[in-house]
């Protein structure tokens, strides 16, 4: 029966990916793919790697969904349909090609793995109890390989920056405009009930994260959805991005993190190293300041460049 | 079981190499626009700091110094790692860096306007930003977490092509954008797949493994032309020469004298200290051609060029061309250790003396345009005559660059073609020459513009501080000054080779 499933996860998701390559519609390219995000998640899920698929359905179905959805409502018609899509051979044929050879190598080398897979998860469970935490994803993520995790938030950081960086020079430091001209009455009533359980589900899954599936990014993003979702509805505007209080927010996590690192090398065995007796405290308090600084940036990322001049 | 890697004195260097910047970068956010040079002009001071530090310790011990994150060790964690090569990346970044912020601070300085505006707060953010990535590369032993430094590179860079905000210089960022995020793309495609066949990510580990199997050839052959695009190597370099010409000058010096640097840093990692001497010797074989057409099509590309920034930006193309050029000429992959050849050592001088001769032109050019209003190089007629010490920048920058004495420019040229010559390398041997050559004419076409008497003196748009022509013409003087180096420091470059896993162990 599971294969039946698994066979049809597949087929579905190789007819997913072929739609949104040859599709000429922009925005059913885009909402294939955000079909997609959910189907992998699903297809994650079934490898019995939860965390992945969590994140999976989350960022690659849902953020980079929104994201591209506003781009296209951003882009009107200003691009022609018939220019994006008439499809001359040697355009597409080249990547066709690489991408297809590309496949074959990767297909060729994953059938030729050694048997059993060496793997590290043995290593990564054996050395769980020194961190007192009961999800080996989160003790890689935040023990194991903890400097990947910490130089991954600065690099979000920097493309917030960049990001700023895009407005013109006189709105730089303001707000971006989220609201639609027309808010849809539907959308008002999702963006006044959805929060709390929103943020329900967040502060749960940072909280299962340390023995559980589920933890930061996650969580991050499912408060990103919740404030893009308030923004755009207009019950509140976008923060103004010189706000002293959302800098902090956006820096609070990863320089906590930094601290604590460096705390490390005076009372434990060295930099991103935490004292034993408490490990768990440390890391779900870590936890906790990335989960509201992923969140502030992923929405901040998906609100885009400022567009209107602070009011200072 | 005996662990793979032993930390050592001075091991923390390196995570201040990394985090310190980072750091700062963090601080400037929290603090605002009003703080953000102060804060960017510390942390440079305290980053040549770390860097003359880390050297002064790798010379005491003549060994490579060691650091294991958390205490946690590979193939669990993640180690940091300097030898002699790496520490004189680190040490060239440095002094790079340092020159580019005393730059940026007076070039942004000259308009009070906007020195704590949109593009100066912007440029200090992702300009440490770029230093920890860079940083991280040169000492980073983790193929993921290497991937982490070129993603802080990618997000660091790409924003400082498009700074100034015109049009052409965001299409320019875009394409950037796009080249760069295949070739992470690939790499990591390559590091998914050699974590898959030997249970690990670290360089040691992996290259320490008895029996290496397809995934390492199909491995490298993503991750290499990944590298590639992001190097941007011959025919991968359609994307650089509008974006290190549309960047501003500060940036402009850091992406060309530095950036480009980090992926080939990380090719030479996989060939000679990853790859099996057979893999080796096949891609460096195909490097070396493409780094020779590197030279001799970019340089052809120069030397047609009507921009200035534009000509400085392909002369970048074809020199780095000549560190590719390296691989067969030290006999990697051939069962020798390369790292004893005079052409790593002539890779090596050319890397630092072109990171330097790159950084002052770009700035020089900076400086041309500031006071010009424009870079058109037929227009330049006479500049020497009212910008003397940025000619004077600019001729000994070429100088370098051509490979003329005395230069570093010239000991690294002369070195690689010696090597080119013993080895019987001929072809190779005819293309430095040629791309010699060629370097003089691009060079020659503005310093010919430089002397020019024009009928009407030019006239410059807004006087021109005096040390803001200091900074790059103590470059371009660095540059030259490697020539006089004696070549024993750079038995330094042989610390900590070959990185073998006993070899540290007490």
């Amino acid at each position: 029966m599971s294969l039946v499933f698994d066979i049809a996860l597949v087929a579905g998701l190789i007819a997913l990916a072929l739609h949104v390559v040859v599709t000429r519609d922009g925005r059913g390219a885009i909402l294939g793919f955000i079909a997609f995000g959910l189907l992998l998640g699903i297809g994650w899920a079934r490898l019995a790697s939860v965390d992945v698929a969590l994140t999976e359905a989350a960022i690659g179905g849902g953020l980079t969904g929104m994201l591209l959805l506003r781009a296209h409502a951003h882009l009107g018609r200003e691009i022609a349909p018939e220019a994006m899509a008439r499809g001359e051979p040697r355009r597409w044929l080249a990547p066709a090609i690489a991408s297809g050879l590309v496949a074959l190598a990767l297909g060729a080398v994953v059938l030729a793995f050694p048997r059993p897979a060496p793997s590290l998860a043995p290593q990564a469970v054996a050395a769980l109890e020194t961190t007192g935490l009961g999800n080996p994803v989160t003790a890689v993520l935040l023990a194991y390989r903890a400097i990947d995790t910490l130089l991954e938030k600065i690099v979000l950081i920097l493309a917030l920056v960049g990001v700023w960086s895009l407005s013109r020079d006189a709105a730089w430091g303001g707000a971006s405009q989220l609201r639609p001209a027309v808010i849809p009455e539907p959308l008002v009533f999702l963006a006044r009930v959805l929060p709390p359980f929103g943020v329900l589900i967040a502060v749960y899954q940072v909280w299962v994260g340390a023995d559980l599936p589920g933890g930061t990014f996650q969580a991050g993003t499912i408060l990103a959805a919740m404030a893009l979702l308030v923004m755009l509805a207009g019950l509140r505007p976008a923060p103004p991005t010189q706000a002293r209080a959302l800098r902090a927010m956006l820096a609070g996590g990863p320089a906590l993190f930094v601290l604590v690192g460096f705390l490390g090398v005076a009372v434990a065995q060295g930099f991103l190293s935490y004292p034993e007796a408490i490990a768990k405290p440390l890391i779900v308090g870590i936890e906790a300041a990335l989960t509201l600084s992923i969140a502030g940036t992923l929405a901040l990322l998906v609100a885009g460049p400022p567009d209107k001049a602070p009011a200072s | 079981m005996t662990p793979a890697y032993a930390a050592t004195p001075g091991g923390l260097l390196l995570v201040l190499a990394v985090m310190l910047p980072a750091a700062a970068a963090l601080v400037m956010l929290v603090l605002g626009p009003r703080h953000t040079r102060v804060v960017a002009l510390i942390a440079l001071a305290l980053g040549v700091v770390v860097a003359l530090a880390t050297g002064l310790q790798l010379v005491r011990s003549q060994a490579a110094l060691i650091y294991v994150l958390g205490n946690w060790q590979p193939p669990l964690g993640v180690a940091l790692r300097a030898d002699g090569l790496s520490v004189m990346m680190l040490a060239v970044t440095a002094v790079v860096m340092a020159a580019t912020g005393l730059f940026a601070r007076e070039l942004f300085g000259l308009d009070l306007a906007t020195a704590d505006g949109r593009l100066a707060t912007s440029f200090w953010i992702l300009l440490m930003g770029l230093w920890s990535g860079l940083n991280l590369v040169f000492v980073s032993q983790d193929l993921f977490n290497l991937y982490v430094a070129l993603e802080l590179l990618t997000f660091a860079a790409v924003p400082l092509v498009c700074l100034d905000g015109r049009g052409e210089t965001m299409a320019a960022a875009l394409r950037y954008l796009m080249f760069a995020l295949l070739g992470s793309m690939l790499y990591l495609l390559g590091a998914g797949l050699l974590y898959g066949a030997y249970g690990t990510l670290d360089i040691r580990l992996i290259a320490s493994a008895s029996h290496h199997g397809p995934a390492m050839a199909i491995a490298l052959a993503l991750m290499i032309p990944g590298l590639l695009a992001k190097a941007a190597l011959f025919p991968l370099h359609l994307w650089l020469p509008p974006a290190h010409a549309g960047a501003p000058a500060a940036a402009s010096a850091v992406l060309s004298a530095l950036v480009i640097k980090a992926p080939v840093f990380l090719i030479l990692r996989l060939v000679a200290d990853i790859a099996p001497p057979g893999s080796a010797a096949v891609a460096g074989q195909v490097l070396a051609v493409l780094g020779a057409a590197s030279i001799l099509f970019c340089s052809v590309m120069a030397l047609r060029q009507e921009r200035l920034k534009l000509m400085i930006a392909y002369s970048t193309v074809a020199q780095i061309g000549y560190l590719f050029i390296v691989f067969p000429l030290a006999g990697v992959g051939d069962g020798t250790t390369p790292w004893g050849t005079i052409a790593w050592t002539g890779g090596a001088l050319q890397l630092t003396s072109h990171a330097l001769a790159k950084a002052a032109m770009f700035m020089a050019a900076g400086i041309v345009a500031e006071a010009v209003g424009h870079d058109r190089i037929r227009d330049l007629g006479g500049f020497g005559r009212v910008l003397p010490l940025t000619a004077t920048t600019f001729g000994l920058a070429g100088l370098s660059l051509m490979g003329i004495p005395p230069s570093g420019g010239f000991i690294a040229k002369c070195l690689l073609l010696t090597a080119a010559a013993i080895g019987g390398h001929l072809w190779l041997a005819l293309t430095i020459l040629a791309g010699g050559l060629l370097a003089g004419g691009y060079v020659f076409r503005v310093m010919d513009r430089a002397l020019a008497t024009p009928a009407q003196r030019l006239a410059l748009q807004r006087p021109i501080p005096l040390r803001l022509e200091i900074i790059p013409l103590v470059l371009a003087v660095l540059a030259v000054a490697l020539g006089f180096l004696p070549l024993a420091p750079f038995g330094l470059l042989q610390i900590g080779r070959p990185d073998i896993a006993l070899a540290v162990l007490p």
